[in-house]
């Protein structure tokens, strides 16, 4: 019974450890910045900070960027992996396999280890600075489409021989059968996608170069940065505007999250 | 019909497929044979050259090398953590969601931010550490500043940052093992010790293998961090391949020079995706 005992206060302890930087950013952004190296439980609440972050980058625009990034690959990354998971799933062309391996060859070749080359072909396509150059290479997922072919072939083929009968198109026929039917992937894919073109660092930083293009963690990357000056208690302040949409979503939706992450990690 | 219709549903997805992987990838290696032009001097065919610079550069070799301690401080560490989350999640625990969820958060967090909020730790005198280790009389300590100190504090970050993602993976393991199993151990009066080493332990390895490769291939590509942190200072001393390859090119300029070395990234990405293959091969075979 002890053992058992111990373990709970063991657990306990690794959670508050695990909670306390975020803990400790919280602390400092809701204090006056004398306060982010001195504790003292009696010390004044203020919002101040926040309104300074708010000033001092020009965050209202990093959100806006963020939130077109965001959406904007999405949007086409359902498209694409729709159409292309379909063909995989349902499909047997000439060349099926040879071209679902080549496919594939993105899950371990992420555009951000070819951060050189896709660079020039940005420069190329007059692409650069531009929020469409930053989502463009994402938009056709391997990892998606492989996400859907999947569902796609769990769906017994009856169910489509019937809806040709009743006179659907192919095209019809995934949009009336197949797409409802892969609903909680599209959720957990779309969770997952979000979350990680949230938090996408290095090829945003390499493609872009002005306020009107610089997503959030670009944005949150110049505003921290030791030259820029700023003292922590701002700086708390802004990591948390910027982490707060994913933060909050996260904390009301806990369960679809670990459970896309999983999906996600598993394949 | 059918090879019509298969086509024409993956073509939009394989433009921008082989647009952006498959023939960047290729133009990294045809590149990394040719020099860096400049206005003055065109860019030409170099043969090797490129590699043999490569092999003599220290730089590489000692980025190379953190890549490797990197893995090697990071991954075991951050697996065996996970391990005892999931086990510990995974058991009627007080408040299990609350500390299921303190586990997992920094999972959802950028880098960026969550370097921000460790380089407050890090940071000499006023910094968290300094100022607990202040309480124990222990002397201020530059963390980033020290390449002794520096790789190590990062690695405690990614440790941080990462355990919670690999937890869920043996959290749904652990869900997935059948409860007779633990009864008949009961019933034998195993410990729960014994149990762990001779059952749970072994039934989790799959799960083991699958996260190991996982982790790898993120340890190379993961580099927001040092953006933040160290900036891959003090004297390279934390700087990794990815995070190398980035000063090349965009600090540097040396385009040529940066796609001899994405050509080593890339390879070492291939042999682990070989291996994960093999991994898989395996994991069938004795199921």
């Amino acid at each position: 019974m002890r053992g058992r005992l111990l373990e709970t206060g063991a657990a306990w302890l690794l959670a508050l450890i695990w909670l306390g930087p975020l803990a400790y950013a919280f602390w400092a952004a809701f204090h006056p910045a004398h306060f982010a190296t001195h504790f003292n439980l009696l010390a004044p609440l203020t919002l101040e900070n926040f309104a300074k972050a708010w000033t001092y980058a020009p965050f209202p625009r990093h959100f806006l960027n963020t939130m077109i990034l965001v959406t904007m690959i999405l949007a086409a990354q359902l498209v694409l992996c729709t159409l292309a998971g379909y063909a995989f799933a349902r499909f047997e062309f000439a060349g099926h396999n040879i071209a679902f391996g080549l496919v594939l060859v993105q899950l371990m070749i992420m555009p951000e280890v070819l951060i050189v080359e896709n660079y020039r072909i940005m420069a190329r396509l007059g692409l650069v600075d531009t929020i469409l150059g930053i989502g463009l290479p994402y938009m056709a997922s391997a990892f998606g489409t492989f996400l859907l072919r999947q569902t796609f072939k769990t769906v017994p083929r009856e169910l489509e021989d019937a809806a040709r009968v009743e006179g659907c198109s192919f095209l019809g026929v995934l949009w009336r059968v197949y797409v409802p039917l892969a609903r909680p992937t599209y959720l957990a894919y779309g969770l997952v996608s979000v979350s990680y073109h949230w938090n996408n660092f290095l090829w945003p930083l390499v493609v872009t170069n002005s306020v009107q293009t610089r997503p959030l963690t670009v944005g949150l990357a110049i505003f921290g940065a030791p030259e820029s000056g700023v003292d922590w208690a701002v700086i708390s302040a802004g990591t948390l505007m910027a982490v707060a949409p994913l933060l909050v979503a996260f904390l009301l939706f806990q369960r679809q999250f670990m459970q896309s992450f999983m999906q996600a990690g598993i394949k | 019909m059918k090879h019509v219709y298969g086509w024409l549903l993956l073509t939009p997805a394989a433009i921008l497929l082989v647009g952006f992987t498959h023939y960047p990838a290729a133009m990294t290696l045809f590149d990394s044979f040719f020099s860096t032009g400049t206005v003055v001097r065109p860019s030409r065919f170099v043969g090797l050259d490129n590699y043999a610079a490569l092999a003599d550069d220290p730089i590489f070799w000692q980025v190379l090398g953190n890549n490797f301690w990197f893995a090697l401080g990071t991954i075991p560490s951050a697996i065996a953590l996970a391990m005892v989350m999931a086990l510990w999640v995974n058991e009627k625990l007080p408040a299990r969601a609350l500390v299921r969820m303190a586990y997992f958060t920094p999972t959802v967090l950028p880098m960026i931010a969550v370097a921000n909020i460790w380089l407050f730790f890090y940071t000499p005198q006023i910094g968290l550490l300094d100022q607990f280790n202040a309480l124990f009389g222990v002397a201020s300590h530059n963390w980033l500043g020290d390449p002794d100190t520096v790789l190590g504090a990062v690695m405690l970050m990614v440790v941080w940052k990462e355990a919670g993602f690999f937890m869920i993976f043996y959290l749904a393991a652990l869900q997935s093992l059948p409860p007779e199993l633990e009864e008949a151990a009961k019933i034998e009066g195993a410990s729960r010790w014994y149990f762990f080493r001779r059952v749970t332990f072994p039934l989790l390895m799959p799960t083991t293998l699958f996260v190991l490769v996982n982790a790898t291939i993120n340890s190379f590509k993961l580099v927001d961090h040092l953006f933040i942190l160290t900036k891959g200072g003090p004297d390279n001393a934390s700087s990794l391949l990815l995070y190398y390859i980035y000063q090349v090119a965009f600090s540097f300029f040396d385009t040529a020079y940066a796609s001899t070395l994405t050509v080593v990234l890339l390879a070492l990405l291939a042999g682990l995706a070989v291996l994960q293959f093999l991994l898989i091969e395996r994991r069938v075979h004795y199921r």
